[in-house]
C-alpha cells in the first residue's frame, strides 16, 4: 500500500506471550493487519482464539502483565508499541477507544452515568466541570439515550444492559475517537437490543468518521458491519478478505466450518448441520504444522508438519489465506460444499503412489519451512 | 397414553414472586409477574422451542414443569398424570421420566466427582442397578451413545471442554431414559464450532430414543433447526405458538416479527452464501 493510502492502523507481526505456571501462551502469533481511516475490520474468533489480546495490545493493556510482546503497532504512522505508558494513556479513550463485552463489569458502580462520561471528557479536554456535564448529556443523546438529563444521574445497576452499552459507547466517543475497537459489544445483550445498538455503532461511524475494529464469535454479524474480515485460529489469522470474498469464496477450511455449522434461518431444516469436529487446540501445546490439521477434514499427512503462511491468494491480492491445499482443489471442495454434497477428502484425489509432500503440491521451499 | 394424546399439558401456569422489603415485618412492595398464565401442551416425539429474551419467563416455565418451582397457579400434566400436586414417591417417578440439561456445563457438573460417579449418580438416587459392575456397564454405554470414550470414566470434569462437558450432562439426563428431555440453553455457553456438535447430537438421540424434547433459546436460529413447534414469549406470556413452517414463513405477532427482524445476518450476504 503506498503511502497515499496509508492505513489509519497498521499491525505488523504481532505477537504476544504470557508465560504461565502450565507453560507459555502464545496467544497472538505473528498477526499483521490493516483498518483504513472510516472502514470496519471485523475479527472473528472463537474463545482462545486471541482475537481478544490482539485489542488489548493495541489499546497496550497487555503491558505489565508479563507479556511478551514483538511486532509493530503503528496508528497513524506511530508505533505504539514503543510509546511510554504515559503516552499511551493520552491516546487511550482520546484518539482510540474501547468498548467492552460486558459494561457492567466496565462502568463503576459507585458513580452515576453521566459522572462517568462527564470524567472520560475531563480525561482528555481541558474543560469545567459544567462544560464536561453538558457534553456528557450531548454524548448521552447522541447515542439515543432516552431522557438523557434523568439517566445521567442512574448508577449502572439502575440501567438495563442496552443502557449500560450505551452508556459506555458514550464514553468511548467522549473525545472523538478516530479508531474504536468494539470487543463482543453485544454479546451479552439480547436479540432486539443487539440490533439497535450495531445500528447505533454503523450510524455513529457514518455521522463521526471513525475507524471500526469489531471483534466477535459471530459471522452473521461482521457481516451485516464490517468491510473488511479477519478469521482467526490459534493465535492467527487464517484468512482475511473483504466480507463480499469472505462469504462468496471463502477459502479456509475453518472458514467453510463456521460458516456451515451455524444454523441460519434460511439453511433447509433437514439438512444436518455440519459440525467441525474436535474443540479449539491449547494456546501453549498448540497442534504441529497447521494448526488446524486435527480438525480438518482435508488435512494430509504432509499438513500435521508444515506450517502455512498467510498468502494473498493467485490474481486477487485483497484475499489471503493460510492453507496449505491448493487453490483449484480449495474452490472444488467450497463448491461441492455449497451444493450440499461431502467432497471427498482431498488426500484421496492426489496420485496416491507418491510422497505425501508431493501429493500435497509443495515445493522444496515450502517443505523447509 | 393413546395416540395423538400429549405427553405434557400445561394449564394457566403462573409464578409470581414477591418482592419484599425489611427483615423482621417482611411486606411485599412488589409482585414479579416471572410466568403470567402460560398454556401450552407438548406431543409425544415432538421437538417443541420456547423462545424470547432475558427475563421472558422460559426458564421459570420449565422449572414449574419440572417442579423445581412451585407455580402460584395452574397445572402440569405429564402423561395425564398430575405433576403440580405430586408428592413424595409420586414425584420421585415422575422425575424419572422428565429430565433437564442445563445451560452451563461448567456449574452444573460437580467438580469433585469423576464422570462415572456423575452419570451413575441417577441409579443410585433411583436405587438402580445396585451392583458396580452393572452401573459401570450402563454409564460406559451412555458415554458411548453421547460421543464420549468410556476410557474416560475415572476422569473429571475439568479435564473436558465445554462440548465435552455439556455430552456429560446430556448422558446424565438419558441415564434413567427419561421419555422428556427439557434443554434449556444448552448451546449458548459453547464456542461456535462446537454448537452444531451438540445440537446433532441432540437430534439423533431425539430420533434414536423416541424422545420427546422442550428446548428452550434465545437463537431463533437454534430454534428453527431444532423445533417442530415454537412458543415466542414475552414478559410471562406467550405470544405466539405456532408450527416451524408457520412461525418462520408467516409470523404473526408484532413481536415475533420484531425479533426474527433483530437475528444478526446478513440478509444480503447470508442467502446467496448459505442458502
Amino acid at each position: 500500500m503506498s503511502a497515499a493510502a496509508e492505513p489509519l492502523l497498521r499491525v505488523e507481526d504481532l505477537r504476544v506471550s504470557f508465560p504461565t505456571e502450565d507453560g507459555v501462551v502464545h496467544a497472538l502469533d505473528g498477526v499483521s493487519y490493516e483498518v483504513a481511516r472510516g472502514g470496519t475490520l471485523g475479527i472473528v474468533g472463537e474463545s482462545g482464539s486471541g482475537k481478544t489480546v490482539c485489542a488489548l495490545s493495541t489499546m497496550g493493556l497487555t503491558r505489565g502483565q508479563g507479556a511478551e510482546v514483538s511486532g509493530r503497532i503503528l496508528f497513524q504512522g506511530r508505533d505504539l508499541l514503543a510509546l511510554s505508558e504515559r503516552q499511551l494513556r493520552s491516546l487511550r479513550g482520546g484518539e482510540i477507544a474501547m468498548i467492552f463485552q460486558d459494561p457492567l463489569s466496565a462502568l463503576h458502580p459507585l458513580f452515576k452515568l453521566g459522572a462517568q462520561v462527564a470524567e472520560a471528557v475531563r480525561a482528555h479536554q481541558h474543560v469545567s466541570r459544567a462544560q464536561a456535564r453538558a457534553r456528557a448529556l450531548e454524548l448521552l443523546e447522541l447515542v439515543a439515550i432516552p431522557e438523557p438529563g434523568q439517566r445521567a444521574n442512574a448508577y449502572p445497576h439502575e440501567l438495563s444492559g442496552g443502557m449500560r452499552q450505551r452508556g459506555m459507547i458514550a464514553m468511548a466517543l467522549a473525545n472523538e475517537p478516530k479508531l474504536l475497537i468494539a470487543d463482543e459489544p453485544t454479546t451479552a445483550l439480547d436479540v432486539t437490543v443487539q440490533a439497535q445498538i450495531l445500528a447505533l455503532l454503523a450510524r455513529l461511524q457514518r455521522e463521526l468518521g471513525m475507524a471500526i475494529v469489531i471483534i466477535t464469535h459471530d459471522l452473521a454479524m461482521v457481516a451485516e458491519m464490517a468491510q473488511q474480515i479477519a478469521v482467526m485460529y490459534a493465535g492467527r489469522i487464517v484468512e482475511k478478505a473483504p466480507a463480499e470474498l469472505l462469504f462468496s469464496a471463502p477459502q479456509h477450511p475453518y472458514t467453510w466450518g463456521l460458516l456451515r455449522s451455524i444454523p441460519t434461518l434460511e439453511r433447509p431444516r433437514d439438512e444436518r448441520l455440519a459440525a467441525i469436529p474436535g474443540a479449539p487446540p491449547s494456546l501453549i501445546e498448540r497442534p504441529s504444522g497447521c494448526h488446524f490439521h486435527p480438525r480438518c477434514p482435508y488435512a494430509r499427512p504432509a499438513h500435521a508438519r508444515i506450517d502455512p503462511a498467510l498468502q494473498p491468494l493467485a490474481g486477487r491480492p485483497q484475499h489471503s489465506v493460510a492453507c496449505l491445499l491448493e487453490a483449484p482443489e480449495r474452490a472444488r471442495i467450497w463448491s461441492e460444499l455449497r451444493a450440499g454434497r461431502t467432497p471427498a477428502p482431498a488426500a484421496e484425489t492426489a496420485s496416491g503412489a507418491k510422497g505425501s509432500d508431493e501429493a500435497a503440491g509443495l515445493t522444496a521451499a515450502q517443505r523447509r519451512r | 397414553m393413546s395416540a395423538g394424546a400429549p405427553l405434557v399439558q400445561v394449564r394457566g401456569l403462573v409464578k409470581h414472586f414477591a418482592v419484599t422489603r425489611g427483615i423482621v415485618l417482611k411486606r411485599t412492595v412488589a409482585v414479579v409477574r416471572a410466568v403470567d398464565g402460560v398454556s401450552f401442551e407438548v406431543m409425544p416425539g415432538e421437538t417443541l422451542g420456547l423462545v424470547g429474551e432475558t427475563g421472558c419467563g422460559k426458564s421459570t416455565t420449565v422449572r414449574l414443569m419440572m417442579r423445581l418451582l412451585e407455580p402460584s397457579a395452574g397445572e402440569v400434566r405429564f402423561d395425564g398424570r398430575d405433576v403440580t400436586h405430586a408428592r413424595g414417591a409420586q414425584l420421585k417417578a415422575l422425575r424419572r421420566e422428565m429430565q433437564m440439561v442445563f445451560q452451563d456445563p461448567y456449574s452444573s457438573l460437580n467438580p469433585r466427582k469423576t464422570v462415572g460417579a456423575i452419570v451413575g449418580e441417577p441409579f443410585a438416587i433411583h436405587h438402580l442397578e445396585p451392583d458396580r459392575a452393572g452401573r459401570r456397564r450402563r454409564v460406559r454405554e451412555l458415554l458411548e451413545m453421547v460421543g464420549l470414550s468410556p476410557e474416560r470414566y475415572d476422569r473429571y470434569p475439568h479435564e473436558f471442554s465445554g462440548g465435552q462437558r455439556q455430552r456429560i450432562g446430556i448422558a446424565r439426563a438419558l441415564a434413567l431414559g427419561p421419555r422428556l428431555l427439557i434443554a434449556d440453553e444448552p448451546v449458548s455457553a459453547l464456542d461456535v464450532s462446537i454448537q452444531a456438535q451438540v445440537l446433532n447430537l441432540l437430534r439423533e438421540l431425539q430420533s434414536e430414543l423416541g424422545l420427546t424434547l422442550v428446548f428452550i433459546s434465545h437463537d431463533l436460529s437454534v430454534i428453527r433447526y431444532m423445533c417442530d413447534r415454537v412458543a415466542v414469549m414475552r414478559a410471562g406470556k406467550i405470544v405466539e405458538l405456532a408450527s416451524n413452517e408457520q412461525l418462520y414463513g408467516a409470523p404473526r405477532a408484532p413481536y415475533t416479527r420484531e425479533l426474527l427482524a433483530s437475528v444478526p445476518g446478513a440478509r444480503r450476504d447470508r442467502r446467496t452464501i448459505l442458502g
